[in-house]
């Protein structure tokens, strides 16, 4: 078990001396008011980034989840703004729009034996193609419901604000963490992932965990699209345009293996962190240009891969090896 | 069974190639009336050619990478890159071939460092080209420093905008391309290899097939024509825009190859095919714009379009009732 927890352990490791780093520099970073503002920028990313922890550690991907955050931003302003509907119950037909959705998706993967890459790259498409046909402009959204949770918040000490979708985020990282590991579910996920063959050998139901995999994904998803809207109080077709390669980015920088079996949801929150500390560190900074973020990325994507290939090859030998694709 | 499905599946490209071009016909009478003016031919047909070319550019390379079981994301990225390169170095004084040259070499280079990390560091393809295509638009926006860098070089436009025969310029690239690897492939074992590889990595390295030298001829082949396409966008807009140049045109390549009847899970695969296959995609994007509806409904068509092949492919459409088949292909593909 020890050993097993070492990329989390060099992941958090990490994001506490790159956090040390930018303190030395900007003492100023060190508040609870940046560290609140971490918690609710990213918010969207982290909520998306679960249901990712989940499809990865089975095996699969999922390409959709930025278009499906832009979708439901659209539908819950179209149904609120134009159509007066109270946001609670647009919430409720948005996450059930969603969860379908991934029904549909996590369905047409098992049944029709497609990578999870193309089923979800069709998903995307339509999710995308179906926002901009509703509208193509920016819908506002204006309601007191939206006011209100934009209020909710704790003050903590020292000027920061933990806000309404920051404490979401912390609970859906708190209940994914518990899903994966506390319930029968979460190792079914495990299973899979392993050796799907192995799995339905051992009586796993595959069909049906595979469809609720891609359900929770799409209705977290969707959950991150509510949380975008009350962040940007609008509905945006074009919102949230590659989030999914952020989620993937966080949950491999998380320790998640991308072959499937292994991962943390925990960890994912600390690459959630990272990423967000990247953005405020060059905001902080203010020389550095805001492609370099695109860049620090892409080289933490690749230091905690082959990380990962060093701490496999050195603790597990013979041990699932990254495939040889 | 296999070569069955091959020549079963010659077919349907061709057969819906002609009904999206009869659709577009019906939607739009003019669709195939071309004109001949300024040296040149002119008409939606022609602009399907043109417009469909960086696409084939990238759907040439990708199917080679494709049918050794891998996939790489960074093509779009890359195609920013050296439309960057060109961009920049012509309007720094370079002659125009120079710069292609300089282009096409970070291409290559791009690719190469994808094929390392694949064959020599054995990581996923998915996420070894997943680095680049995080980081190569950040790479593009340094080289051209966040603006989008215009350029006049008369020879360098030629290439995007320019024509052979009468024919877009662009449209000739890919065909030129395209003959030119299917010799590479057909007329040597190379194709043969590629496919072995595509199908058992460890039998084929086993048999004596140099896995890890032919990986990264086929990710650097896919940054090469990465190269060529974004030289080709590059030029025909004239200006390298690092933010949009190539975006998302990836996946577009991707399912250009999936329609042209490769398959994901390794294996067989045919690269005239793909060419087609990118033609269908810009023949029902050309069409949707032509005949006036919202360019919206693109993306709606487009996943449509890969549910029904999903559906083509799957193993229910040749087994309808068997399942143990079934189950073995999905050990293959995790």
């Amino acid at each position: 078990m020890k050993r097993s927890l070492r990329p989390l352990a060099a992941t958090a490791v990490i994001f506490i001396i790159a956090y040390a780093l930018a303190v030395l520099q900007f003492p100023n970073m060190l508040s609870t008011r940046v560290l609140g503002n971490f918690l609710t920028d990213n918010a969207f990313l982290g909520i998306a980034a679960v249901g990712m922890t989940f499809v990865i550690i089975s095996g699969g991907i999922d390409l959709s989840v930025g278009a499906v955050i832009g979708f439901t931003g659209v539908l819950i302003a179209v149904l609120t703004t134009w159509l007066g509907i109270h946001p609670l119950v647009a919430f409720a037909i948005a996450l059930g729009v969603a969860a379908l959705f991934g029904a549909a998706m996590g369905f047409t993967i098992h049944y029709l034996q497609v990578p999870s890459f193309i089923v979800t790259l069709a998903g995307m498409f339509l999710a995308r193609g179906g926002a901009s046909i509703i509208t193509q402009d920016s819908v506002p959204i204006k309601h007191e419901f939206y006011a209100t949770l934009g209020d909710l918040m704790i003050r903590l000490p020292g000027g920061g604000r933990l806000s309404f979708i920051g404490m979401l985020m912390i609970v859906v990282f708190l209940g994914g963490a518990l899903l994966a590991h506390r319930t029968k579910f979460g190792s079914y996920v495990y299973a899979l992932g392993g050796n799907s063959v192995s799995a339905s050998l051992m009586g796993v139901p595959v069909a049906r965990t595979t469809v609720q995999i891609y359900m929770l994904s799409s209705t977290l998803a969707a959950l991150a699209g509510i949380v975008f809207s009350l962040y940007t109080s609008a509905g945006y077709p074009l919102a949230a345009v590659g989030v999914e390669l952020d989620a993937i980015s966080a949950v491999v920088i998380g320790g998640t293996l991308l072959t499937g079996g292994y991962g943390f949801v925990l960890g994912t929150f600390v690459g959630v962190m990272l990423l967000g500390l990247v953005q405020t560190y060059i905001i902080f900074d203010g020389t550095l240009s805001s492609w370099w973020t695109k860049i620090v990325i892409g080289v933490l994507l690749f230091l905690f891969i082959v990380l990962q290939r060093v701490i496999f090859a050195a603790s597990a030998p013979g041990e699932k090896s990254p495939e040889k694709v | 069974m296999r070569r069955l499905r091959l020549e079963r599946l010659a077919n349907p490209q061709l057969l819906a190639l002609v009904g999206v071009l009869a659709i577009n016909w019906l939607l739009f009478p003019s669709f195939f009336n071309v004109t001949w003016q300024d040296g040149r031919f002119f008409g939606s047909f022609i602009d399907v050619l043109n417009r469909g070319a960086p696409v084939a550019i990238l759907a040439i390379g990708m199917t080679g990478v494709i049918a050794t079981k891998g996939v790489d994301l960074s093509v779009g990225a890359i195609m920013a890159v050296c439309g960057a390169v060109a961009a920049t170095m012509v309007v720094a004084g370079y002659p125009a071939p120079i710069a292609v040259i300089a282009a096409l070499a970070v291409g290559l280079a791009c690719g190469l460092w994808n094929g390392f990390l694949v064959a020599v560091l054995d990581i996923q393809p998915i996420v070894a080209t997943l680095v680049l295509m995080v980081a190569g638009r950040g790479i593009a926006q340094l080289i051209t420093e966040g603006s989008i860098v215009t350029f006049n070089d008369p020879s360098l436009i030629f290439v995007g905008t320019g024509s052979f025969l009468g024919f877009p310029m662009a449209a000739v690239i890919a065909v030129v391309l395209m003959v030119l690897v299917t010799l590479l492939v057909r007329r040597t074992a190379i194709g043969l290899f590629i496919q072995a590889i595509g199908v058992n990595r460890a039998a084929a390295s086993l048999a004596g097939i140099h896995s890890r030298m032919l990986l990264m001829l086929v990710y650097a082949l896919s940054g090469l024509c990465a190269a060529i396409a974004g030289v080709v966008v590059a030029a025909d807009i004239r200006g390298a825009d690092a933010n949009n140049a190539g975006l998302w045109l990836e996946l577009d390549a991707i399912l250009a190859v999936v329609i042209g009847g490769t398959s994901l899970l390794g294996g067989r695969f045919s690269i005239p095919m793909a060419v087609l296959g990118a033609l269908i995609i810009q023949a029902m994007n050309t069409g949707i714009l032509v005949s006036g509806f919202p360019p919206e409904f693109n993306l709606v068509v487009k996943a449509g379009m890969i549910i029904l092949i999903l559906l083509l492919q799957s193993p229910y459409a040749a087994l309808p009732f068997k399942r143990r088949p079934a189950a073995s292909n999905k050990s293959a593909s995790s």
